[in-house]
């Protein structure tokens, strides 16, 4: 499974986690630190899916997701919303911004690449 | 993974960095949404990493520390004084759990539960609810102990848990059929209905028919409208949860139904899907395979120490943070070196193009020039990579002074200045337990009690200042107190009773004040358990001179006292003056040296049969004949035509040093001696010269203490 993900997490653990995870399982990893930046790389690249944290400096995982949505090229594009809690709340709240789908943190390895391949491919 | 885990660390440091600043900022008064949302951010960023570590002691601390501040995020608590302080414990505490989660050791549990019980009083929590949510966060702890780097055994596991879930363990089987229908909604959110379908295909042996029912003539087709359904059979032994696990992401965006058939019968699925309710024209439109047994993930992680992760500048600033590169210190110290040998080698070459006569204007000299400044900037580069603003240094201070003022009840506020300045990474290291010593010292003894202080028309709140600065190419770390300054007649008294000084000795207040550097010297009546933990100023005092720096003291007496470090920049280079003693070379640190000076007949002057002074303009400055004083030379008859270097110490006193040439100016890379031969006065260190030879550095100030009265205890051994 090749996808290439695009991953914005403003944790270097979180980050250096998910590359760990992703490349293992034969992914290409591009990462970000913050929606900000996550915009900016995201600029050129094609990514199959985004994972992306909430709670970041300069831009949130909200309004990253608005951005990205607002993109006609990437409208379409799965992004998965990494959070610390599962409550109803925030799934509505992630969903309402455009999110495909989300990933509790800490992530299971095996099950964030079972995801990955559920809204991707 | 360990990597992974070692650099969770150094992001904790960095985050509990960002914490301290923001609560320094709140303090301060500037508790704004942002300053508050760092600070939650960097204790919320320490659970998440905790938690894939496993680090649950640190999870649910952080968690309970980061629910109390989002009820000040969220407006429902006030940054008050009190709560910004016990913020600040928090903090310490934080800190504390993440250094016993990489070191190992115990945490006071009575502190945590302490604390625990006023964050939860706080956020308004009662036990039972913080229970509740510390569960809510399930630290997943990925296991560490991997047999080798290709090797994720939990994921092998996971992935040989799918494999059981397609291999047709026929009794196992369950048959189940599943309607799927998406709404809108769906798509709109980046969802994939065809990728949903392969994921249950995952499961087992899959059927999947596309039902065209809702399908509009082409003339009424809608393309936003929701069209097209499918019925999915299914062969798999994953019970309903497993199943609604793939439709997670599409929960309340799709119809979805998962209706159990029956045990499976290999013969009779036809069957069972002409019993689905389905119009009797519905034919599959499409099928899918079942996706074969997915590999199992080999995670490849790179071998490169080198990380590509980009670093948060560590103050608040929300600028675009630039990309850096981790590297092993191993490395630069190899590169440091390197580059050390580098400039030796630049050194002998130019001494060997100098020696074979060759002009100044040749090719050679001017490359030789060019390959001068190159080798100099490169030294200056690599020098920059070594060096870090003393920030996290001082932050620890800041710790210190809340420790010690609350063991010793005193009202004490930490006020810093300069942390942005730069200075070498091993110098901060080896900073730390001096400074330590000289806050806790600060607090303890320089600052008076408030009751005191009240008496005298201070403020009840005392103050610590440490400040850093650039002075003249070193580094200048203040640690300063508003409190009653150094009581002179009662450190005499001590002195005299310890033996340290005969009790009729002359001293001026800056030779008192020096008393407290003795070995064995203590002001406290009684050790108290605060700074007389067997560590004097004598050894601040030494393990300040073994990073090259000096200590001076300056007191006013109901003012305060300032205790002022003077440090290289850093301890692989300095840029010395190369001068000729007798028959030997030595190195005087150029920033030591105001001015050299040729001594005319009647400059110099005798006080006493082995004291001379020497006359500079309006001012008389001891003079101390380095050929004597290092035992190289017999004594000068006279002086006349001498060439003298002005030196200059840091609380002003002044000396001339008498050599017999000065050679050359130049860099030169400082080679320790301390491990070959411990601490030699008057020598800083040594050196290798271009042409090979062996010189010793000398340490101006250490000379100086010498011209000031005490004596020397032994000759300096020749070199070379």
């Amino acid at each position: 499974m090749s996808l290439n993900v695009l991953a914005v997490d403003d944790s270097r653990t979180i980050r250096d986690m998910l590359k760990y995870t992703l490349n293992g399982a034969g992914m290409t990893t591009h990462l970000a630190e913050d929606g900000q930046h996550g915009l900016e790389v995201l600029d050129g690249l094609k990514p199959d899916v985004i994972i992306t944290d909430i709670n970041m400096p300069r831009l949130d995982g909200f309004g990253f997701i608005d951005a990205v949505r607002a993109q006609s090229e990437y409208r379409a594009v799965p992004i998965l919303v990494l959070t610390t809690e599962s409550s109803a709340e925030l799934k509505s709240r992630a969903r309402d911004a455009g999110a495909t789908g989300w990933i509790v943190k800490p992530f299971d390895p095996e099950k964030l690449v079972k995801s990955l391949q559920i809204v991707a491919g | 993974m360990q990597e992974i885990r070692a650099s969770f660390f150094i992001e904790c440091e960095e985050l509990l960095e960002a914490l301290q600043d923001a609560l320094q900022m709140m303090e301060g008064g500037e508790a704004d949404d942002e300053t508050i949302n760092v600070a939650f951010r960097a204790v919320h960023s320490i659970k998440g990493g905790a938690g894939a570590f496993g680090l649950d002691d640190l999870v649910a601390f952080a968690h309970s520390f980061e629910t109390t501040m989002d009820e000040m995020r969220a407006g429902r608590l006030e940054a008050e004084a009190e709560t910004i302080a016990l913020f600040f414990q928090c903090g310490d505490l934080l800190s504390d759990l993440v250094r016993v989660a990489r070191d190992g050791g115990d945490i006071d549990d009575a502190v945590r539960s302490n604390l625990l019980s006023q964050l939860e009083e706080l956020a308004g929590q009662d036990g039972q609810a913080a229970e509740e949510e510390v569960v809510d966060f399930q630290p997943m702890g990925i296991s560490l102990d991997l047999p080798a780097i290709d090797g994720l055994p939990d994921l092998e596991a996971d992935s040989a848990a799918v494999t059981e879930a397609t291999e047709t363990e026929a009794n196992a089987l369950r048959h189940v059929e599943i309607r799927f229908s998406p709404e809108p909604e769906l798509y709109r959110s980046g969802n994939e209905p065809l990728f949903l379908l392969r994921a249950l295909a995952g499961l087992g042996e899959s059927t999947v028919c596309c039902t065209r029912e809702a399908l509009p003539d082409l003339e009424e087709y809608d393309g936003t409208a929701n069209v097209m359904a499918w019925q999915i059979e299914l062969h798999t032994n994953a019970d309903d949860d497993a199943i609604r696990d793939v439709f997670d992401f599409v929960d309340g965006l799709c119809s979805l139904t998962i209706t159990e058939v029956g045990p499976d019968d290999p013969g009779g699925s036809g069957d069972e899907v002409t019993a689905a309710p389905l119009p009797v024209d519905a034919e599959p439109e499409a099928s899918l395979p079942a996706e074969p047994v997915p590999e199992p993930i080999r995670p490849q992680m790179s071998e490169d120490t080198v990380t590509q992760a980009a670093e948060r500048p560590a103050d608040t600033q929300r600028s675009k943070p630039g990309a850096t590169v981790r590297v092993d210190l191993d490395r630069i110290d190899r590169m440091v070196n390197l580059v050390g040998e580098l400039v030796i080698n630049q050194s002998m070459l130019a001494q060997s193009v100098d020696a074979s006569g060759l002009s100044g204007n040749t090719k050679i000299a001017s490359g030789l020039d060019e390959f001068q400044q190159l080798t100099r900037d490169i030294q200056d580069s690599v020098m920059l990579i070594r060096a870090q603003p003393v920030k996290s240094l001082f932050q620890r201070m800041a710790r210190i002074v809340r420790e010690a003022s609350s063991d010793v009840g005193k009202t004490v506020r930490l006020k810093t200045e300069g942390e942005g300045t730069e200075i070498d990474k091993t110098v901060i290291e080896r900073l730390s337990d001096p400074l330590t010593h000289m806050i806790r010292n600060a607090v303890d003894h320089g600052l008076e009690t408030p009751d005191d202080r009240v008496a005298a028309g201070k403020p009840e709140e005392g103050i610590v200042s440490l400040r850093a600065s650039h002075r003249s190419g070193r580094v200048i770390i203040e640690v300063a107190d508003n409190g009653g300054g150094i009581n002179r007649p009662k450190v005499r008294q001590i002195a005299t009773d310890k033996g340290l000084i005969s009790p009729d000795q002359d001293l001026s207040d800056t030779e008192i004040d020096n008393l407290l550097f003795l070995p064995g010297f203590s002001t406290a009546s009684e050790v108290s358990n605060l700074s007389g933990r067997g560590v004097g100023m004598d050894v601040v005092k030494n393990a300040i001179s073994a990073l090259g720096g000096r200590i001076t003291i300056t007191s006013t007496p109901g003012e305060g006292t300032t205790f002022s470090i003077s440090l290289p920049l850093t301890l692989a280079v300095l840029d010395g003056m190369v001068v000729r003693v007798g028959s030997e070379t030595l190195v005087v640190p150029l920033s030591a040296i105001s001015e050299t000076l040729s001594l005319q007949k009647e400059d110099a002057r005798a006080l006493g049969p082995q004291t001379q002074v020497v006359r500079v303009r309006d001012t008389f400055v001891p003079l101390i004949n380095l050929g004597t004083e290092l035992g190289y030379s017999p004594p000068r008859e006279s002086y006349e035509g001498a060439i003298v270097l002005l030196i200059s110490h840091e609380d002003g006193q002044r000396a001339a040093l008498v050599v017999d040439g000065i050679e050359d100016q130049r860099q030169v890379v400082i080679k320790g001696l301390q491990d070959s031969y411990g601490h030699v006065p008057g020598v800083a260190a040594a050196t290798i010269l271009g042409d090979g030879q062996i010189a010793l550095i000398l340490d101006p100030a250490d000379l100086l203490m010498n011209a000031s009265g005490q004596s020397r205890p032994h000759q300096l051994a020749r070199t070379g």
